[in-house]
């Protein structure tokens, strides 16, 4: 270990040094951003050409010799037991290759697997139950027609409400588990379950309740309660799931849409009982998974399976109603919400119930926003799962945080009015966050606060209102992160990982930082990614791409760096410490001499250099476990809004997103990043809801024709704020966006429509039937 | 997807000989031997083949069937648009825009502009309804032949206010709320080139009548045009569209004013309701209120409360009863 001095704190604000103990192996602290050359610059994304002109190819695009066309046979009812399966007509279709009947269900709550007969109860209308493999897409989906199912139908129940009342046909008979994950999927172990309910659970990573919350609330001069609702949103990514399956004797080689390589190879090497080194998962592009794509899937264990009994490689991608019906989406929310507070303002207790339905799974909390925002001695929550027959939920773009957050900067807001105080000003009071304090002081200036009116008192038809709300996300890092960092003899320098770049500007903030630690131009790394033959990167969820991957990166292209100078040295007659590298040129601090880049490396011993680098701990250590840093990324949204008061319609007109992630390393790719995060908040706000018949149990609107989603004229002025905030706990001191991006939206429109009408909606999304409601003209 | 083929006749008998279903008898479920079913513009065909609504078993593309891609104009006989127009040529009409302002309103709101540029005006008065029971292969609504409706006590929020009891379905075509109000008459062709004109109005069946089809086309029927009467002098008009949505969307309530105007005074009137029936409504009681009245904040208020007398909204549409009164209310205002 030795000794280094690093910024931290806020530039403007309270940047200063600190000293922390740093691993020999890695490389000294950079300054702040402006004094660096491509790391903090909007540097173009590398894969642009290709994403645009449609050279680059994504897992649809994948055509191998012989490849045959695979789709899967759902469930036409919303509970039932199979009886029997005859696959003998589809086996017999001409064109078909391939026929496979799933043994087990790979998504939901365990138990899972086959019943008495070998397969899998039907818990909800869409499940997968076969898959056929076929010379053409038509040929297998005429082939699927002719599988015939025996069913014995039972009941269901796909309304939340109506499933936790006792006596409600019980999705689950016996006590199931799904496990837990940091980005919020799945449920802790053993908690008690009754009826369609299951739960509390009270705990997070971050620990349980505080202090006496009934205490708490006698202390209390003001209360503020509420009963708040969300509604189930489907993720809808652009590309939808999908894989090419490829069995050879020797090798599985999968290409996959997928948040995690690693996942998928680890889980269908399991599945199919096959060392790791003989799957290969290739994700060179994605459009996109928020939470949706991890694992091997349903349809990824049948176009396997279906790859293994024909020989030949398969193809199996997801229609658009499959993806809404099967895999994944937020789970909705039922939350009660006390806070007391004392008249300055203090907050002296926070209650929380919480109920939602992740159809078949688990995860349906509403996270911790309520628990980490505010500084409150006493706090307690309870959050249930309630079982219903629909697809399992998926962890989705920060798990329950807009669900919690969309109660919390309500009743915060309610609580700023009861007390008389601006509701920036009561944030300033109870908020120690000196992120969000600075987000909130600059996003205020940008969208004029001191305009803001009295709630409601705009006259005329439209009216107009500005809120504000917060959020707050940890800095998790998945230590299972390496890259490897070649130089060729030709002057060629390539970084491998991995890791796949979810749509974000992975391979852009790569190639960033091995040219900063090279001396080079981003233009001359060639980043090579997602395939599971590069060393294992970080899966694509929790926001923990860029603080997972970039330290490693640039440590290894440290390494490689320390290699090469090592063998130029005796060449240049220099000792290796005086050297550095500097635009393409290896140059002596001590004399000035200089060689260029491309000379040192036509001269190495060996014909390429190859040195790789994994995530050390934080400096100073982590705040919890090896996943989780200090600090938190904090974010403070204002939206303006102006809704109708006769037709009900709310259009949001700004959105000002103020947002730390730590080193920014590509300010134009955080701006997309977070335009995009607030995009679907405000779809999530305002449009987007999963619309179920209770009485055939069917969902209704699985397409993109009637599941409403934001769309170029939904769209208002954005305007990002980056903060740079320093932590020093990495050698880039970087950290993801994608979460915080999305969380506060939904809780500032709604606030800004209660600035503009004076009337509080409590339920998701908030339509025109909504707000006709509130406003009593229905 | 289910295999077919295709087709492409460039004479209007071969068409009609080559056709020999409508959709709304196979979406019931009745086989026809050979399924032949008419494509144009092919957004509403392709939606139900997607859906697995119907499966024909051959598409016959009638868009190369001449000199049915035309607008004409003209102040004394009016306007007659070709069925095969695309909405996108009927939104960038100048004569339209200039004398039918709420038809160029309605057209411009519908959809998308990529959908625009396939959808053609025939095609948008055939379509069939976006209720999403309808739509699901799930459901064998009464519209498939079956024998249940599953929005009366299912989610409605879609659906009509008016004339509800058999089958609440809206009629998706807001391009006909504002063609209804001008008085339009459709042309349609049978066999052996015989036509019929009918008033756009009685080209749409409601359930009563038969709650398998929205409109009178037998098989072999083709729309060749649309008529619009001239603008008759002191002639204003809007249409509003309210979707959830302003890109991409479907009506949750649309209206179209159409007024023959003296002055501030109106002599005569038609008010149109889309997305509040299953065929356009009429609001004759609003109509009475405003005939040879003068326009105010007042009257148009009131107008707007008559448009949406006798509503008898379901479970979860009533929402629908404010917005058509606001709209009816803004429709009015802007004629003067």
């Amino acid at each position: 270990m030795r000794k280094e001095k690093f910024p931290i704190g806020i530039p403007g604000v309270n940047l200063r040094e600190i000293e922390r103990e740093v691993p020999v192996t890695e490389p000294p602290a950079w300054p702040i951003n402006d004094k660096l050359k491509h790391v903090g610059k909007s540097v173009k994304r590398t894969d642009a050409i290709l994403k645009v002109t449609g050279k680059a190819k994504y897992t649809a695009d994948i055509n191998l010799p012989g490849m045959l066309q695979g789709r899967m046979l759902r469930s036409p009812h919303p509970s039932a037991k199979i009886l029997s399966i005859d696959t003998s007509a589809a086996e017999a279709f001409p064109g078909v290759k391939a026929v496979y009947v799933l043994r087990s269900n790979m998504s939901g709550a365990e138990p899972k697997g086959g019943e008495d007969n070998g397969y899998p109860e039907i818990k909800y209308a869409g499940q997968a139950i076969a898959g056929v493999a076929a010379k053409d897409g038509q040929t297998a989906e005429e082939a699927l027609k002719l599988i015939k199912v025996e069913y014995q139908t039972m009941p269901f129940v796909v309304d939340m409400d109506e499933a936790r009342e006792p006596g409600a046909p019980l999705v689950f008979e016996q006590q199931v588990e799904q496990e837990e994950t940091g980005g919020g999927g799945g449920g802790a172990k053993g908690l008690e379950q009754q009826g369609n309910v299951r739960g509390p659970s009270t705990k997070s990573f971050f620990g349980g309740p505080r202090g006496d919350v009934e205490q708490g609330m006698a202390e209390a001069d003001v209360i503020v309660e509420g009963i708040f609702r969300t509604q189930v949103q489907t993720h809808s990514a652009l590309e939808t799931h999908g894989i090419v399956a490829d069995w050879k004797p020797d090798m599985l080689t999968v290409y996959a849409s997928t948040q995690s390589t690693k996942g998928v190879r680890s889980e269908m090497a399991s599945i199919f009982d096959l060392p790791e080194s003989k799957v290969r998962v290739i994700c060179e592009y994605m459009g996109g998974g928020f939470g949706a794509k991890y694992g091997a899937g349903n349809f990824g264990v049948t176009a396997v399976n279906l790859s293994k009994i024909s020989g030949q490689p398969v193809k199996l991608m997801l229609d658009r109603k499959a993806e809404h019906l099967a895999v994944g989406n937020r789970p909705n929310s039922w939350q009660e919400l006390k806070i007391g507070a004392k008249k300055d303002g203090t907050l002296t207790a926070i209650k929380q119930e919480s109920y939602g339905t992740a159809g078949i799974g688990l995860g349906a909390g509403v996270g911790r926003v309520a628990q980490a925002v505010y500084e409150c001695p006493n706090f307690l929550t309870e959050q249930y799962d309630v079982f219903t027959n629909a697809g399992p939920g998926a962890a989705f773009r920060a798990p329950g945080n807009p669900q919690g957050a969309f109660a919390l900067e309500q009743l915060i807001d309610e609580l700023a009015e009861k007390l008389g105080t601006d509701a920036l000003e009561l944030r300033d009071k109870i908020d120690n966050s000196v992120v969000r304090k600075e987000e909130r002081r600059l996003a205020a200036k940008a969208i004029n606060w001191s305009r803001r009116k009295k709630p409601g008192s705009d006259t005329g038809v439209i009216k107009r209102g500005i809120g504000v709300a917060q959020s707050t996300w940890p800095r998790l890092i998945d230590i299972d992160s390496t890259a490897e960092v070649r130089m060729y003899r030709d002057g060629t320098v390539e970084i491998r990982s991995g890791v796949m770049d979810i749509g974000t500007g992975t391979r852009t903030i790569l190639s960033q930082i091995v040219a900063e630690e090279l001396g080079l131009e981003p233009e001359q790394i060639s980043v090579k990614i997602g395939d599971t033959l590069f060393p294992n990167g970080p899966a694509s969820g929790g926001s923990k791409v860029s603080g997972s991957i970039t330290p490693a990166a640039r440590n290894a292209a440290y390494k490689a760096k320390q290699e090469i100078l090592k063998q130029a040295a005796p060449k240049m007659e220099e000792k290796a410490a005086d050297l550095e590298l500097k635009d393409g040129m290896i140059v002596s601090k001590t004399s000035g001499k200089t060689m260029s880049f491309k000379d040192a490396l036509k001269q190495m011993r060996t014909s390429q250099i190859m040195t790789s680098a994994s995530r050390e701990d934080d400096y100073g250590g982590f705040m919890v476990g090896t996943f989780i840093s200090h600090g938190d990324l904090g974010s403070v949204q204002m939206a303006e809004v102006s809704v109708n008061t006769e037709t009900g319609f709310v259009k949001v007109e700004k959105i000002v997103a103020a947002h730390s992630c730590g080193r920014p390393l590509n300010p134009m790719q955080i701006q997309s990043q977070v335009n995009g995060g607030v995009i679907q908040g405000i779809s999530y706000a305002l449009y987007e809801d999963r619309v179920m018949d209770k009485n055939t149990g069917h969902m209704l609107n699985a397409n993109l024709d009637q599941y409403k989603i934001a769309f170029s004229m939904e769209i208002p002025d954005i305007e990002v704020i980056n903060i740079e905030e320093y932590t020093a706990r990495s050698s880039t001191d970087a950290f993801g966006i994608a979460e915080p991006a999305n969380i506060a939206t939904a809780a500032a429109v709604a606030n800004a429509i209660y600035n503009a009408i004076g009337v509080r909606l409590y339920e998701l999304p908030m339509t025109p039937d909504k707000v006709l409601k509130a406003l009593n003209l229905v | 997807m289910k295999k077919f083929t295709w087709v492409q006749p460039d004479n209007i008998d071969e068409a009609q000989r080559q056709i020999n279903a409508v959709t709304a008898t196979i979406a019931t479920g009745k086989t026809i031997q050979g399924a032949a079913v008419i494509k144009a513009g092919g957004v509403d065909l392709l939606d139900l083949m997607k859906e697995n609504i119907i499966a024909p078993a051959k598409i016959v593309s009638i868009n190369a069937l001449p000199g049915l891609g035309k607008i004409g104009f003209d102040e004394k006989s009016g306007l007659r648009i070709g069925a095969l127009v695309k909405l996108s040529d009927l939104e960038e009409n100048a004569e339209i825009k200039k004398h039918y302002a709420a038809l160029h309103e309605s057209v411009s709101h519908a959809a998308t502009p990529q959908i625009r540029n396939m959808a053609t005006l025939g095609g948008n008065l055939a379509q069939r309804p976006r209720c999403w029971y309808f739509r699901s292969e799930d459901h064998k609504c009464l519209k498939k032949g079956g024998t249940k409706c599953f929005a009366q006590e299912g989610q409605n929020q879609i659906h009509g206010i008016f004339n509800t009891e058999i089958c609440p379905c809206v009629h998706s075509s807001s391009v006909s709320t504002a063609l209804v109000a001008f008085g339009a008459q459709v042309e349609i062709t049978g066999a052996k080139g015989k036509l019929r004109n009918v008033p756009l109005a009685e080209f749409f069946v409601s359930p009563q009548v038969d709650v398998t089809r929205e409109n009178i086309l037998e098989r072999g029927e083709i729309i060749t045009a649309l008529t619009v009467p001239a603008p008759p002098k002191g002639q204003k008009s809007w249409y509003i569209k309210q979707a959830a949505k302003e890109s991409y969307d479907w009506a949750l309530a649309d209206a179209a004013v159409v007024a023959q105007m003296s002055g501030d005074t109106i002599k005569d009137v038609k008010i149109v309701l889309g997305a509040a029936a299953p065929t356009p409504y009429r609001a004759t009681a609003a109509e009475q209120l405003l005939r040879g009245q003068k326009v105010s904040e007042k009257l148009a208020v009131q107008v707007g409360t008559a448009a949406v007398e006798g509503a008898t909204p379901l479970a979860h549409n009533a929402y629908k009863v404010p917005m058509f009164k606001a709209i009816v209310k803004e429709c009015v205002l802007n004629l003067v």
